[in-house]
């Protein structure tokens, strides 16, 4: 296993594996009175967001304290960033503090990548533009082994603005590993070109083919990042014709989301608060994968032995 | 007056090689024998001469690179005329034209009469000038190339940018009537190319990188290869990228229009393969890297010549502009020092060219198109000739460059044919 966490496709299938075990394990911590354990006690992580984000930094932020680590977090806005100080100047700045992990989200791909450059720290990418979310699709699958069943088998479609998903992105990735199918619907300016090839997915236009599917991950129509002259006409046709409402799935079938929900555009504000769509459950396994995420890089900064014999 | 290619004084070369591997498509010499310069000519009285062994070594007529960025003025910090020069001979090159995408941009008859002057002292090689064809190279008014060319510009060029507008290319190549001058055009599409950063296709679409699809430079050639049938124009090609540009120009060529194009090395030896790695300093430029078909259309085209010649791009940037996440890093990577070694190593010794092709499209071939002296060996010419090791291998770092700048697509790469000695203009501009 390489000592960061950039990408799912870093990873192979014992490992994601393992990473899902241990999230269980630490979800059983969760249901104790005392919701916290000396595991990475001593240890410190840096949470480092370029990008708006409440689930992603406020579940890193709980599964390190939750491990007993020191967490601090910095946001690009109140940080040197806002006076020019380049990326590489903040995580060289950072490294002197000595973090034993650093997540990072930026909205440039590459982010990730570069801080590993100039930090003894393991870096976890906390998501790089459109390219990668490997800790989201930790917690997706996990979410479905939990919620759904084991992985192997099944039939994943993901759903809308594929282009702009670094979700979909390691979402599909994550989710092939696991022996899933995964197929892409949606409207065609929104699929990246050679997405068959690139990702391994088949790719459809027309919505009535997430029938085949037993999951439906919907994904957010990422308005900010298509400027003007925008991939659809409007969104009430967007809606019209990709929105997933009640109407458009069948019995047995779990809608997931990874939010923020555009309710309305994407998904109809009922499914999004019918039980059957996973979004909350998405939300709260994530710390639960964090820790292990977390618990994992620690053991892979190298200086950890001591901090792992003390059992969760 | 013509193209003015300016070098600074300098006492002429004298020196005599003495058994090297001699190579000159254009003399039709191909043999091993020795090289004599005499007072900066070729051949002569080898009386008194500094000997110099070739043996195993080769020798080329010096290389032409019509497509250089100097960064001078504005960004003296990444290159200069006497660094980009001095890279240029190290690379083998005896003769470069600058592009104007400077602060200000050349494109006016003061910037360039200035970079003229500066030249004269600075130069190291013979150095000529492509000012912009439109002002601020923003698309809009023409450049007064009239006095432009009076001052000795060697064409007209934009780039970095395209002409977007078709009008003012139609104009610019009515104007050319007056010039005589290519229009050396960086193509591409604005609107298809968008925020792109990368060649549009799998890699692209794994990494979540906005692409930049091909036809955004096909589609543009397309528009200016019947824009200068219809004016009887005659246009040079930047950097072809794609297959589908490469057949636009064979179409234009077929149809009898005055087109030339040119290739980079990175273009015709790497794809976007190299991508995954997300090293901006090394493999983010524009156009990008494209896909192996690309890549094999790309050494076809230059074999059977729909593409003329190669040409480096050589663009320095800060080491610090390159240290940033591979979307928001700037375009560009430099080329003059590799850009032999690179084509040797990669299509010369892996069999897809003959080396004797390959000097004619780094030489010969690149001066015809800009009616540049073609450097040659042949007894009584101006010296210009590039002394070349093929049999060592060279790992390329940064610390070897001439070039204030290091983002290098082949750092790190081992190559074989570092240049050991260049006499450009008849002076010996380079030696290692």
């Amino acid at each position: 296993m390489n000592r960061h966490l950039i990408s799912i496709a870093e990873l192979d299938r014992p490992e994601v594996a393992r990473i899902l075990r241990e999230s269980h394990r630490f979800s059983e911590v969760m249901d104790r009175d005392l919701k916290k354990v000396p595991t990475l006690r001593g240890r410190s992580i840096v949470n480092l967001f370029f990008e708006a984000s409440t689930r992603t930094s406020t579940s890193f932020e709980l599964a390190g304290k939750r491990l007993s680590a020191d967490v601090v977090n910095v946001k690009a806005s109140g940080s040197s960033a806002e006076k020019g100080e380049s990326l590489k100047d903040t995580v060289l700045t950072l490294d002197t503090y000595a973090p034993d992990v650093l997540v990072i989200r930026h909205p440039a791909v590459g982010a990730a990548r570069l801080a590993t450059r100039y930090t003894d720290a393991v870096v976890i990418n906390a998501g790089d533009g459109a390219h990668a979310h490997p800790t989201q699709a930790l917690l997706d699958l996990y979410t479905v082994e939990r919620e759904v069943g084991p992985i192997d088998g099944l039939h994943v479609a993901f759903v809308g603005d594929v282009s702009h998903s670094r979700v979909a992105r390691s979402g599909a990735l994550a989710f092939r590993m696991m022996g899933a199918r995964v197929s892409l619907v949606g409207p065609a300016t929104l699929i990246p070109r050679d997405a068959e090839s690139a990702l391994g997915v088949t790719v459809s236009h027309d919505i009535g083919d997430i029938a085949a599917a037993d999951l439906i991950y919907v994904l957010r129509m990422q308005l900010e990042r298509m400027g003007k002259g925008g991939h659809v006409p409007t969104l009430r046709e967007y809606a019209a014709m990709f929105g997933v409402n009640h109407a458009r799935i069948r019995a047995g079938q779990r809608v997931m989301h990874a939010g923020p929900m555009n309710r309305g555009v994407e998904i109809s504000p009922a499914l999004a608060d019918d039980p059957i769509t996973l979004v909350e459950r998405q939300a709260g396994y994530g710390m639960v994968v964090r820790m292990a995420v977390l618990h994992d890089a620690v053991a892979r900064s190298g200086s950890a032995a001591e901090a792992l014999a003390e059992a969760v | 007056m013509g193209i003015r290619l300016i070098q600074r004084d300098g006492e002429a070369a004298n020196l005599a090689i003495r058994g090297a591997h001699v190579i000159d498509p254009e003399a039709g010499i191909d043999e091993t024998r020795d090289v004599v310069v005499r007072e900066g000519r070729i051949g002569g009285s080898e009386e008194g001469l500094e000997e110099i062994d070739g043996s195993g070594l080769l020798v080329t007529p010096g290389f032409v690179d019509p497509h250089v960025h100097l960064r001078t003025p504005g960004r003296e910090d990444t290159e200069d005329i006497v660094t980009g020069t001095q890279a240029a001979a190290a690379g083998g090159f005896v003769t470069i034209l600058a592009m104007p995408n400077t602060t200000p941009s050349t494109d006016s008859p003061a910037v360039l009469g200035a970079l003229i002057d500066k030249a004269e002292h600075d130069a190291q090689i013979p150095l000529g000038f492509l000012p912009a064809i439109t002002v601020g190279q923003d698309g809009q008014e023409l450049t007064e190339q009239g006095e432009l060319t009076a001052l000795g510009a060697a064409g007209f060029s934009d780039d970095g940018w395209p002409v977007a507008n078709a009008a003012v290319m139609r104009r610019a190549l009515q104007y050319q009537k007056m010039t005589g001058l290519p229009l050396v055009l960086h193509e591409e599409d604005p609107d298809l190319s968008g925020t792109g950063c990368v060649h549009e296709g799998a890699v692209a679409t794994r990494l979540g990188l906005p692409g930049i699809p091909s036809i955004s430079e096909s589609v543009a050639v397309a528009r200016d290869a019947l824009l200068a049938e219809y004016e009887g124009g005659r246009i040079h090609i930047c950097h072809v990228s794609a297959c589908e540009t490469v057949a636009e120009v064979r179409r234009a060529k077929e149809r009898g229009i005055a087109i030339s194009a040119e290739v980079t090395p990175h273009h015709l030896l790497l794809t976007d393969a190299e991508l995954e790695g997300l090293d901006p300093a090394r493999h983010k430029m524009n156009p990008p890297l494209r896909s192996e078909t690309d890549r094999q259309a790309l050494v076809a085209a230059l074999i059977d010549g729909t593409v003329d010649c190669i040409a480096t791009d050589h663009a320095p940037h800060a080491v610090n502009e390159k240290e940033e996440p591979f979307e928001t890093a700037p375009f560009g990577v430099t080329g003059l020092e590799t850009a032999f070694a690179a084509c040797y190593t990669g299509l010369v010794e892996s069999g897809e060219l003959t080396l004797d092709l390959l000097v004619r499209r780094l030489s010969t071939d690149p001066a015809r198109i800009f009616e540049l002296p073609v450097p040659t060996l042949s007894d009584g010419s101006a010296a210009n000739l590039a002394l070349i090791d093929t049999t060592s291998d060279w790992v390329v770092a940064a610390s070897d460059f001439q070039s204030k700048s290091t983002n290098s697509a082949f750092t790190g790469e081992t190559l074989r044919g570092r240049v050991r000695l260049t006499v450009a203009g008849g002076r010996l501009a380079w030696r290692a």
